[in-house]
């Protein structure tokens, strides 16, 4: 039995050379909420452990003109913090401040939530309604992926062994968009989410849908986007028939499993139903914006 | 009653009733308090368990050598380090007296009979190396088919998990080795008959599934051997003098050589009145010669430490059209887990207690299976046996168009009515209980849509039995009572109070502790809602001692006949005719006299009190059901309590808010999860969903004082009657908000979705 | 086994200790550092009994490694009463009997410190969600929101 080390790099390239070099026993440490649990819970057995909290870039926020770099081990508290990106993309940050508690919120990060590649992830649907890019480094350089290309399975993601998502980058949202995120857990709090559901959409100047993209978590192995959303909702008014053609084409979508935390029926249903809840809101933020 | 105890006259008192500053209190509040885990002793080792991960399988063999021979590892041990000991004859004993259980449940010999049953453990020189040696020590199992449910592992073709153990109370006797480990019933009328004389009958099922007591503190201790064969133990514990006989027993080893101190208790709710892995820690003291710490995770605590039962119930209740209960039926089974014993004889005693029916039949059938030993939950039997009959009730009043307040009003048990198994009632506080509820704001107040109310009453007799005390006084007018129970919930506080009202002194002068085994009589355990009815009738014998002593020195001081001393308000008080000469001497006057005239006082008492009263308690629940999605939400909830007088209201208050909120829970969320081989999946507080703050709303506990005649005080034990209607009344919250009656606990959103959508929850 | 040799400042006292990379910093707190006030009532971030502040922000101290403290500030349950003098929160708690057991307590008491002091008037929902991180199995938690309710007034009064 090897004893785990610790490392704290301070620059992106020596934090690479550390995964490179550790091969399959090294793991990248952010807020820990993940990692450390399943260490506790004996699923990992990393043999080193690399801190990238010392990296300037994948602590900082930075909103551009074009688009918003979000570092990878921003903590949710700060990102709920930030004002402006609260402003833009409300969704999103309401999607990472929804994970554990407070006190979970003071250390986990998007970068994780998204790497650790849990089908229930929270920020995942978000992201992916507001088609965010992960910006990856590794020994060939750095790469920039839409973030569903990210996860590939529960527990997988596409990065190489020598890899890691250095930062989220979320495009600047145009004129009349608003994004939202919403999830069922049984629960006030402090659930993993049975069905998490995040949309994006923009309006045209005579109040129908310009574009929408709708994410549904937890109910298939990776997040899904619901296709069909665009074409029930593009040039339309929100009403009745338009929310009931969603909610049908959310449950369409589902390909969830029975678990300790909901039925494939339970979830097929709810995810419906938060379907057209969520899109309520997101429209309704869009109007106002 | 004890003669001693009889109840002061009068209720204008100086302390009882009013809220004191807890005396523990800055402690818990600084993070100075010691809890199990927070013991350092020079040269402690850490100890840990390896654990079964099979439901049900024979030990075929233990390689612990590499262990042994890892740095740091001290000892290693299995069974073979506990003692044996032979069945009970009959095998009848519940668990809590078999000794040949409790050996197999601090860790397994021939079999292991749950995932999460001990099989080994380590000590070593630090907790890293514990957990690694342990991942060293290899066992050959051969899996054995496994059953979980109560209903299946009765059946004669269930996996056995003991082929010793036959079912006891059948008529014939049988000796064909069963799961069923026995049956206790009770009867009384004629069943038919009343059944005949009904207008309505009701005919329900009832499933609940395990839930555990939820303490926020795992199981910790230290254990701490010499080689004289005394032993120090350091543990959480409702029971160290429990503990200590446990332990005795099962080590063979001599009582007074054991000395258990209890650590201040991060809750307790039943679950820790028995030992689990403190044997194993002595064990491996023994062997190493070193202290050593023993703490459980939170899986180990979920996986191996006793849950309350499961349970599945049939019950049919017939009423005439005016509300009169003419009969009542109910069968229960429960899961006692992988040793036998459960509290089917509670449930027997407890489904129709709060109510005057004639004709009655009442059976319970206690059942292992593949789970973790069931330990006591606040009300140990009672919440799920509640359940059933006030869920029937619920559709009762629906069906025969009566107030529901009204239907439980018409068969309220009275003063010398009796329950199924024969417990007379004195004086009982049930009618007003239910007349507080009914005038209530909360009965009368407006839902909105999507909303129900649910109403339910539950019934507790709770514990008497020993306990001892000792009250010393100091020359500077200090007194220190010493009680021998742990301190769950601010007991310490009413001690005290008890005592500085019998004083008539200030309660600051008054300094209660809890005293370990080698320093007071026996204590049986902080359990059962016994502690301010017995352990203070104790403190209060005590106190009357020194009462008498200080009256006696007075008198000598005096030199009057003691007849013509009184005690009142702190002082020693001459009678008319010796007044001139003598003025009165104060409490602290004469503490600092007494070393000096005879010497030092102090009171002792030991008791096994008797005496204790029936409580009730009433719960109102407001939920809002979310009809897309099954969400609940509980929006508001009162209890109404029959505490027969709260010494310390607040804590009083406390107890019913707590035991509210864990009614919530197992009404709504609460399960053990497994899968299809045995494996608990749910092993922590993320997936055993219990009530976080933003769950509930505010409680507002009612207290309703019906003073019991026979406590000093007139005390009722108040912990445990708040769990035992609170399920029942948020279930039946649920069932009003949807209009579907339900079958299963718990409540959870899938199962709420599917039954609104199919107008049915079968 | 290699140790890292960390200075931080808790409680506000420079403090030096050693630790393994697997030790978190509630296993540095309740075994190197022999500060037992804050506890281990899961290990997974899940029940709150843990929590301490760490540079100025409330976190689970059984998903932080001592390993990553170097300058860091930490602030556990011993250092909250000052001088002999309990905080406006401690004191609410013993006048209204906002614990039974206590063993939550501590890490209730850090998170209602942090929570008002990022929110000084904060709602009832808003406290309800702020502790919603931290189980109490024995209060019901009725009397902890109304303890930390009245502190937030009475600390909006006095101006602290």
């Amino acid at each position: 039995m090897t004893e785990l080390k610790y490392e704290a790099p301070e620059t992106v390239e020596a934090a690479v050379g550390l995964l490179a070099a550790g091969t399959q026993g090294a793991k990248i440490f952010a807020g820990g909420t993940d990692l450390l649990v399943q260490m506790r819970e004996d699923l990992i057995e990393p043999e080193v452990l690399i801190d990238i909290k010392k990296i300037a870039e994948v602590r900082a926020i930075t909103v551009g003109s074009d688009d918003i770099k979000i570092g990878a081990a921003v903590t949710g508290a700060e990102l709920g913090e930030h004002a402006e990106v609260n402003a833009l993309w409300p969704g999103v940050v309401e999607a990472m401040e929804l994970i554990g508690s407070d006190q979970v919120q003071g250390r986990a990060t998007m970068g994780g939530n998204l790497c650790n590649a849990s089908p229930a992830a929270d920020s995942v649907p978000a992201l992916i309604a507001a088609a965010a890019k992960a910006v990856i480094a590794g020994s060939g350089g750095t790469r920039e992926v839409p973030v569903e290309e990210i996860v590939t399975g529960p527990g997988q993601t596409s990065l190489g062994p020598d890899e890691f998502v250095v930062q989220i980058i979320l495009p600047k949202p145009p004129t009349r968009a608003g994004d939202a995120y919403l999830r069922f857990i049984p629960r006030t709090e402090m659930d993993i989410a049975v069905v998490g559901a995040g949309v994006s959409l923009s309006l045209n100047d005579d109040g129908t849908c310009a574009a929408v993209r709708m994410a549904l978590g937890a109910v298939a192995p990776t997040v899904v986007l619901v296709e069909a959303a665009s074409d029930i909702l593009v040039g339309k008014n929100l009403d009745d028939a338009v929310l009931d053609a969603l909610a049908s084409a959310a449950s369409g979508v589902c390909n969830p499993i029975d678990d300790k935390r909901g039925t494939i029926e339970f979830r097929t249903k709810v995810a419906g139903v938060l379907a057209r809840r969520v899109t309520t809101i997101a429209w309704q933020r869009a109007e106002k914006s | 009653m004890n003669e001693e105890s009889k109840p002061r006259a009068g209720s204008n008192y100086k302390w009882v009733g009013s809220n004191t500053p807890r005396p523990d209190g800055v402690d818990k509040v600084t993070g100075r308090a010691r809890y199990g885990d927070d013991m350092i002793l020079p040269g402690m080792l850490h100890a840990k368990i390896l654990r079964s991960p099979h439901a049900h399988a024979k030990i075929i063999s233990i390689d612990t050598s590499e262990a042994e021979v890892m740095k740091g590892v001290k000892a290693v041990m299995t069974s073979a380090a506990i003692p044996d000991h032979p069945l009970s004859e009959p095998p009848y004993l519940p668990i809590i007296n078999d000794f040949h259980d409790i050996s197999r449940n601090v860790m397994a010999r021939e079999k292991v009979l749950y995932d999460g049953h001990a099989v080994a453990a380590v000590a070593a020189t630090s907790e890293s190396i514990a957990r690694k040696a342990v991942k060293l020590i290899k066992v050959e199992y051969e899996v054995l088919p496994h059953v979980l449910d109560p209903l299946e592992g009765a059946q004669p073709d269930a996996p056995i998990l003991h082929e010793h153990q036959y079912t006891a109370g059948t008529d014939p006797e049988t000796s064909q080795p069963s799961n069923v480990f026995r049956i206790i019933s009770g009867e009384r009328g004629d069943l038919e008959k009343g059944f005949a004389e009904a207008d309505e009958i009701i005919e329900r099922e009832f499933r609940s599934q395990p839930v555990h007591q939820g303490y926020i503190e795992p199981m910790a201790c230290v254990a701490a051997a010499s080689e004289d064969g005394t032993l120090e133990l350091w543990t959480s514990t409702q029971g160290h003098f429990v503990a200590r006989t446990l332990l005795a027993k099962l080590l063979n080893m001599d009582m007074a050589k054991i000395r258990v101190t209890a650590s201040e208790i991060g809750g307790g709710f039943g679950g820790k009145t028995t030992i689990y892995a403190e044997p194993v820690a002595v064990r491996l003291s023994q062997m190493t010669g070193r202290p050593v710490r023993m703490a459980m995770t939170r899986s180990e605590v979920f996986r191996a430490t006793g849950p309350t039962v499961g349970s599945y119930c049939k019950i049919k209740i017939g009423a005439k059209k005016d509300g009169t209960i003419t009969a009542g039926h109910a069968d229960i089974w429960y899961q006692a887990g992988a040793f036998k014993g459960s509290p089917i004889g509670r449930a027997v005693d407890t489904f129709f207690s709060p109510y005057n029916i004639e004709n009655l039949k009442a059976t319970g059938y206690d059942v292992c299976v593949n789970r973790p030993k069931a330990a006591a939950y606040r009300a140990p039997g009672a919440p799920m046996a509640a359940s059933a009959t006030e869920g029937v009730l619920n559709e009762l009043a629906k069906r025969l168009d009566i107030d529901p307040i009204d239907l439980r009003l018409k068969n309220a048990v009275k003063d010398g009515d009796q329950s199924l198994m024969g417990t007379k009632h004195s004086r009982i506080g049930l009618i007003e209980v239910l007349e507080q509820a009914k005038s209530h704001p909360h009965y009368s107040a407006a839902l909105e849509a999507n909303q129900g109310r649910g109403f339910a009453v539950g019934y507790w007799l709770h514990g008497g039995g020993l306990s001892s005390a000792s009250a010393n006084l100091h020359d500077d007018g200090t007194l220190s009572i010493a009680t021998g129970n742990p301190d769950i919930g601010g007991s310490r506080s009413s001690m005290r109070v008890m005592a500085a009202e019998e004083l008539g002194i200030d309660v600051e002068l008054v300094k209660p502790i809890v005293a370990d085994t080698g320093s007071l009589g026996f204590s049986y355990l902080t359990a059962g809602s016994r502690t301010t009815y017995a352990t203070g009738m104790a403190v209060v014998n005590a106190t009357r001692e020194v009462i008498e002593k200080l009256r006696e020195l007075a008198a000598k001081k005096w030199d009057i006949p003691v007849e013509d001393v009184t005690w009142d308000s702190g002082q020693a008080v001459p009678s008319d005719a010796h007044k001139g000469d003598n003025k009165p001497l104060s409490f602290g006057q004469l503490a600092g006299m007494a070393t000096k005239m005879g010497g030092p006082i102090a009171g002792h008492s030991e008791i096994n009190a008797t005496g204790q009263g029936a409580a009730f308690c009433a719960q109102l629940v407001d939920v809002e059901v979310d009809p897309e999605t099954g969400f609940v939400s509980p929006k508001r909830h009162t209890v109404f309590q029959d505490v027969g007088r709260a010494i310390s209201p607040d804590y009083v208050e406390g107890q019913m808010q707590g035991a509210a909120v864990q009614g919530i829970g197992w009404a709504l969320n609460e399960e053990y999860i497994y899968d299809d081989q045995g494996h608990l999946l749910n092993t922590g507080f993320l997936d055993y969903r219990m009530p976080v703050a933003s769950d509930v709303p505010m409680i507002e506990p009612v207290m309703i004082e019906v003073p019991n005649p026979n406590h000093p005080y007139g005390v009722r034990g108040v912990g445990e009657p708040p769990l035992v209607s609170a399920p029942a009344a948020v279930a039946n919250a649920v069932e009003n908000a949807i209009g579907i009656t339900m079958s299963s606990l718990p409540l959870s959103p899938p199962k709420i979705l599917k039954a609104i959508e199919t107008g049915s929850s079968s | 086994m290699t140790k890292h040799n960390i200075t931080a400042t808790i409680n506000g006292d420079e403090t030096e200790f050693t630790c393994s990379a697997e030790q978190t910093l509630l296993d540095v707190l309740r075994g190197e550092l022999q500060l037992t006030g804050t506890k281990n009532g899961c290990g997974t971030g899940d029940c709150g009994a843990c929590t301490v502040i760490v540079n100025g922000r409330p976190v689970n101290s059984c998903l932080v490694l001592g390993a990553e403290l170097d300058g860091a500030n930490v602030e556990t349950i011993e250092g909250m009463a000052k001088g002999g003098e309990l905080h406006p929160l401690q004191q609410k708690f013993l006048d209204q009997a906002a614990l039974q057991c206590g063993v939550c307590t501590p890490g209730i008491l850090n998170m209602a410190k942090a929570l008002l002091e990022k929110n000084p008037d904060p709602t009832e929902t808003e406290i309800r969600f702020g502790l919603a991180g931290n189980l109490c199995r024995c209060t019901g938690y009725d009397k902890i929101i109304r303890a930390v309710m009245d502190v937030a007034a009475e600390m909006r009064a006095s101006g602290s």
